[in-house]
């Protein structure tokens, strides 16, 4: 950055979404607010109650499309922000409200609201790169801080963030852990998932749930037929695939397909 | 040739770490056996053994006593001649505009690595090759590997994933140790040893063994000769560079990549493989940075991105390239199979892909007349 420059504006956004990957950014937020030469924290209604007008040198996005309303905020969103990454599994998949993506969504609003003139909701919550072009997604559920801050750290030095794409195997075999699938026979999602938590839950001695949504390559058929293999009843792959990223490719396919 | 009772094992422990190794050895965690740091000789995995399958592992109670009565680990030596997270180094831009550079020091061994099978001393000679064996010496390997003090073990009993005998790497290691120990049961728990290096004398010695007997040595050798009449498994190596190389097109790549994740397990398991990312870190202020290297593997896209994208970009190609480098272009590459016949990468295949099975249906089926790679499909 050249010497007097203003500091890039940072604004933080919400859709649809519970919050935890902002929380996820408050963790760090006093070093970006100690460092105003770098960088200026312009909107971010999580952590402080000023904002400060567009446009917006970087957008985090949190949380899905799930009304019209929101439709029409992100795409001004867009229109305010040089870079927009969406983070989190609502702003990249859908998030865990895409479940009603397979349903249909005037049975749910029939039966939770009394009033359900007042809605206003669409069909379906989708992934904000579903309804304007993003400039990268980090995913996870919610996402990991350090990844975060590597997006935000590449960002502010202008290079590429270092945030990889292979599978969840890769960090657990780093990090020295046996395999709960070939040593105890646990059904994991690691092989089709996407690292970055640092394989918390097979170091756990547990399976891999997916919330970090699919790897670069993932080989879902492949692994349902294992899981099959191990045991795993159809109804509970559906579950396995449906949990945060019910409607992101493959897991809706690998979903689906397991449907009777 | 000497031999070592039972009950000298754990003085053989002491005095390695008389010596200032760290001892590292086969214990039981997680369900499996795995090589780590052993503080006593209690941690052995005594009267364990594994049955190992694609895809699956099993730990099971054997009632004769045996220390070494297993295969191979859920990990290798590579994990400490080669770790899986390394800082290189860090940055810093000082207040008067100049960066500065601190090389991290590494903090481990001299190791003492315990229990080592035939097969993974291959390894480790093909990993030398590469790491410090050419032109480029890489220092940190060479630093932990240098001092690295071995007592091989000569398996007994072959797993069934296990085709040392195939690759010519085993069941009995030839040199390359310090010492060598083979586990005889019958007539007395004892183990008959081998000494291949002046310090194994040494360390011998301080802990005190005997002449071995005829019998002992020939205990010895019928205990190797029936583990190399039990392989699991059986890869046929005759003329198999050429035979890879002529079906790169084969359709069973197509088959098997219906089967393979791209998980990359097989590669991190793998005591050859060395393929490892290279990754820099800054803070926000841009004025701290640090250099990782990490292990990576070719069934990531990232590992062959060149400007404009992967070059491998389907499961086909990424399974292909796996194979045909541990098989075949390894051998024009450092003059060895990149193979060794462990066996891990079967074991620890989540869906069973097993080399040995992929390399004899394409040699069954073989297409004779060479076709171009495709790398692209
Ligand atoms: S390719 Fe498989 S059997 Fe061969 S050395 Fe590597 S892990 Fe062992
Ligand atoms: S098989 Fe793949 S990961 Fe292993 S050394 Fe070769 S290119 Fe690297
Ligand atoms: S062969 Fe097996 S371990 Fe290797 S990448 Fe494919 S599925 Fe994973």
């Amino acid at each position: 950055m050249s010497a007097g420059a203003a500091p890039p504006k940072l604004a933080v956004w919400k859709f649809a979404s519970c919050d935890g990957c902002q929380l996820s950014l408050l963790d760090f937020e006093q070093e970006l607010i100690a460092l105003p030469d770098q960088i200026e924290v312009a909107y971010f209604l999580e952590a402080t109650k000023g904002t400060i007008e567009g446009p917006y040198d970087l957008s985090l996005v949190e949380g899905s499309i799930t009304t019209p309303a929101d439709r029409e905020r992100i795409r001004e969103v867009r229109r305010q922000s040089a870079r927009l990454v969406t983070i989190g599994a609502c702003a990249t998949s859908g998030g865990i409200q895409a479940l009603r993506n397979f349903a249909d969504v005037d049975d749910f609003i029939s039966t939770v609201y009394a009033e359900p003139g007042y809605i206003s909701t669409l069909e379906d919550s989708t992934a904000i790169s579903a309804n304007v072009p993003v400039d990268f997604e980090l995913q996870g559920c919610p996402v990991d801080r350090h990844q975060l801050f590597e997006v935000i750290s590449a960002f502010l030095n202008r290079r590429r963030p270092a945030i990889p794409s292979y599978s969840v195997c890769v960090e657990c075999k780093r990090a020295g852990n046996v395999c709960v699938t070939v040593a105890h026979g646990t059904p994991c999602l690691g092989p089709v998932t996407q690292a970055g938590c640092g394989a918390i839950c097979p170091s756990c001695d547990r399976g891999c749930y997916g919330c970090f949504g699919p790897a670069e390559a993932p080989n879902a058929p492949s692994l349902s037929r294992q899981l099959s293999g191990l045991g795993v009843e159809d109804v509970d792959i559906v579950r396995l695939y449906r949990t945060f990223h019910a409607d992101r490719e493959p897991f809706r396919s690998e979903g689906i397909a397991h449907e009777r | 040739m000497r031999v070592l009772e039972r009950k000298s094992l754990s003085p053989l422990l002491e005095a390695l770490r008389r010596r200032g190794y760290e001892v590292i050895g086969p214990t039981v965690r997680d369900g499996a056996i795995s090589y780590e740091p052993l503080s006593s000789a209690d941690q052995l995995p005594v009267g364990v053994t594994d049955e190992q399958e694609g895809g699956t592992y099993r730990l099971a109670e054997r009632d004769d006593g045996a220390v070494f009565g297993f295969n191979n680990g859920a990990n290798s030596w590579k994990n400490h001649l080669f770790p899986p997270e390394l800082s290189l180094w860090k940055g810093r831009r000082d207040e008067d505009g100049e960066i500065r550079f601190t090389e991290q020091e590494h903090r481990g061994g001299p190791y003492a690595f315990v229990g080592v099978r035939s097969c993974d001393l291959a390894a480790i000679s093909i990993q030398d090759r590469v790491f410090i064996g050419d032109a480029y010496v890489n220092g940190d390997y060479e630093s932990r590997r240098r001092d690295a003090f071995i007592v091989a073990v000569n398996c007994a009993e072959a797993g069934n994933t296990c085709f040392c005998a195939s690759m010519d790497t085993g069941p009995r290691a030839g040199d390359g140790f310090d010492l060598a120990l083979t586990e005889l049961l019958d007539g007395g728990h004892r183990f008959l040893v081998e000494v291949g290096s002046e310090r194994g004398e040494e360390v011998l010695a301080e802990v005190g063994s005997s002449p071995a007997e005829p019998r002992d040595v020939a205990a010895a050798d019928a205990v190797s000769e029936d583990c190399a009449s039990q392989m699991g498994r059986e890869l046929e190596t005759d003329g198999i560079k050429e035979l890879l190389y002529r079906n790169v097109e084969h359709p069973r790549w197509d088959e098997v990549s219906e089967r393979c994740l791209s998980c990359g397990n097989c590669t991190l398991v793998c005591p050859t493989c060395f393929c490892h990312s290279i990754d820099d870190a800054t803070d926000l202020a841009g004025t701290e940075s640090e250099r990782v290297r990490r292990w990576d593997s070719c069934f990531g896209l990232e590992h062959s991105y060149v400007h404009g994208g992967s070059v491998r970009q389907s499961g086909k190609a990424r399974y292909r390239q796996w194979m045909t480098h541990k098989l075949a272009t390894w051998i024009d590459q450092f003059g060895s199979s990149g193979c060794v016949g462990c066996g891990r990468c079967i074991t620890w295949c989540p869906v069973a892909i097993d080399i040995t099975e992929e390399a004899a249906v394409i040699r069954a089926t073989d297409r004779i007349e060479a076709v171009g790679i495709n790398a692209d499909d």
